[in-house]
């Protein structure tokens, strides 16, 4: 798994790359968990991840958590449908913020 | 075999042997699952059901080989798995052995999804994905086995509801 930061306005933009599997889950958690720890709203563009699983949608839950805890926003945004059955299977398509693109999501400021 | 009255199995599989796709042993490494994703991925797309199945199948060998991991061998690094993966006339079958201390049932039952908190989840997917999951009667020499069964249709057949629901 490969990831990417950046800054666009407010918003911390955390681009996951490849697989989030029981693997590299530990480092996707870092990652998140470090950018929400920056006090900013976190935006995740999940379009370049390749495959999922349930290690990968608790470290995306447990981000959204510790951002809520420090009264900012998780949202996520070019979910593939893959993730998105993920998501849906764990009853997690509306606990999330879903944009259907980065660009979309910036322009709504969510 | 076929002539048991109690078989379960009326529809295709009457007509269609068993046919074992592959067997496949590795260490208890988190690392192996990309290896063991892209075998079952290619198991299943050989049966010819769709792109979503196949997902659902690789999520849930996938989660479940996770489980054997974390509980079963406790995150030991030099466990023994043995996925079979076979092809049970319309059914694609999957069997997860593994050698270590028997599993606590209910630790490995889904939980309830209503409290948000992370981790836990992986023996839900396992059932809202697959048709049968259960643990077969501890082996011989010890360990634990997990079979999973899901329905399968080709691809281009009428949309059924073995290909699960999608909203």
């Amino acid at each position: 798994m490969k990831h990417q930061l950046r800054e666009d306005g407010a918003t911390l933009v955390v681009t996951l790359e490849g697989d989030v599997d029981l693997d590299s889950s530990p480092e996707a958690r870092e990652v998140l968990l470090k950018a929400v720890g920056r006090g900013r709203d976190v935006l995740v563009d999940m379009a370049r991840i390749t495959y999922i699983d349930s290690s990968g949608i608790a470290s995306l839950v447990e981000a959204l958590q510790a951002a809520r805890l420090r009264g900012r926003r998780l949202a996520l945004a070019a979910v593939s449908p893959a993730a998105m059955r993920v998501l849906s299977l764990a009853r997690l398509d509306k606990v999330f913020a879903i944009h259907a693109s980065v660009a979309e999501a910036l322009a709504s400021g969510g | 075999m076929a002539a048991n009255p109690t078989r379960a199995e009326p529809s295709l599989a009457e007509g269609a042997a068993a046919e074992t796709l592959f067997e496949l042993r590795f260490r208890s490494l988190p690392d192996r699952l990309k290896m063991v994703r892209a075998a079952v991925a290619a198991a299943v797309r050989s049966t010819g059901c769709s792109e979503d199945a196949v997902h659902d199948i690789v999520l849930a060998v996938d989660e479940a080989c996770q489980n054997v991991i974390r509980h079963a061998y406790s995150g030991r690094p030099d466990g023994e798995i043995v996925l079979t993966m076979r092809r049970e006339g319309d059914r694609v079958a999957v069997e997860l052995r593994d050698f270590a201390p028997p599993v606590d049932e209910r630790r490995v039952r889904p939980r309830d999804l209503d409290e948000l908190r992370p981790g836990g989840l992986g023996t839900h997917l396992i059932r809202e994905v697959m048709d049968e999951v259960a643990f077969l009667p501890r082996p011989a020499g010890g360990g634990n086995l997990l079979r999973m069964v899901k329905r399968i249709a080709p691809t281009g057949a009428a949309a059924g509801k073995a290909e699960g629901e999608r909203p």
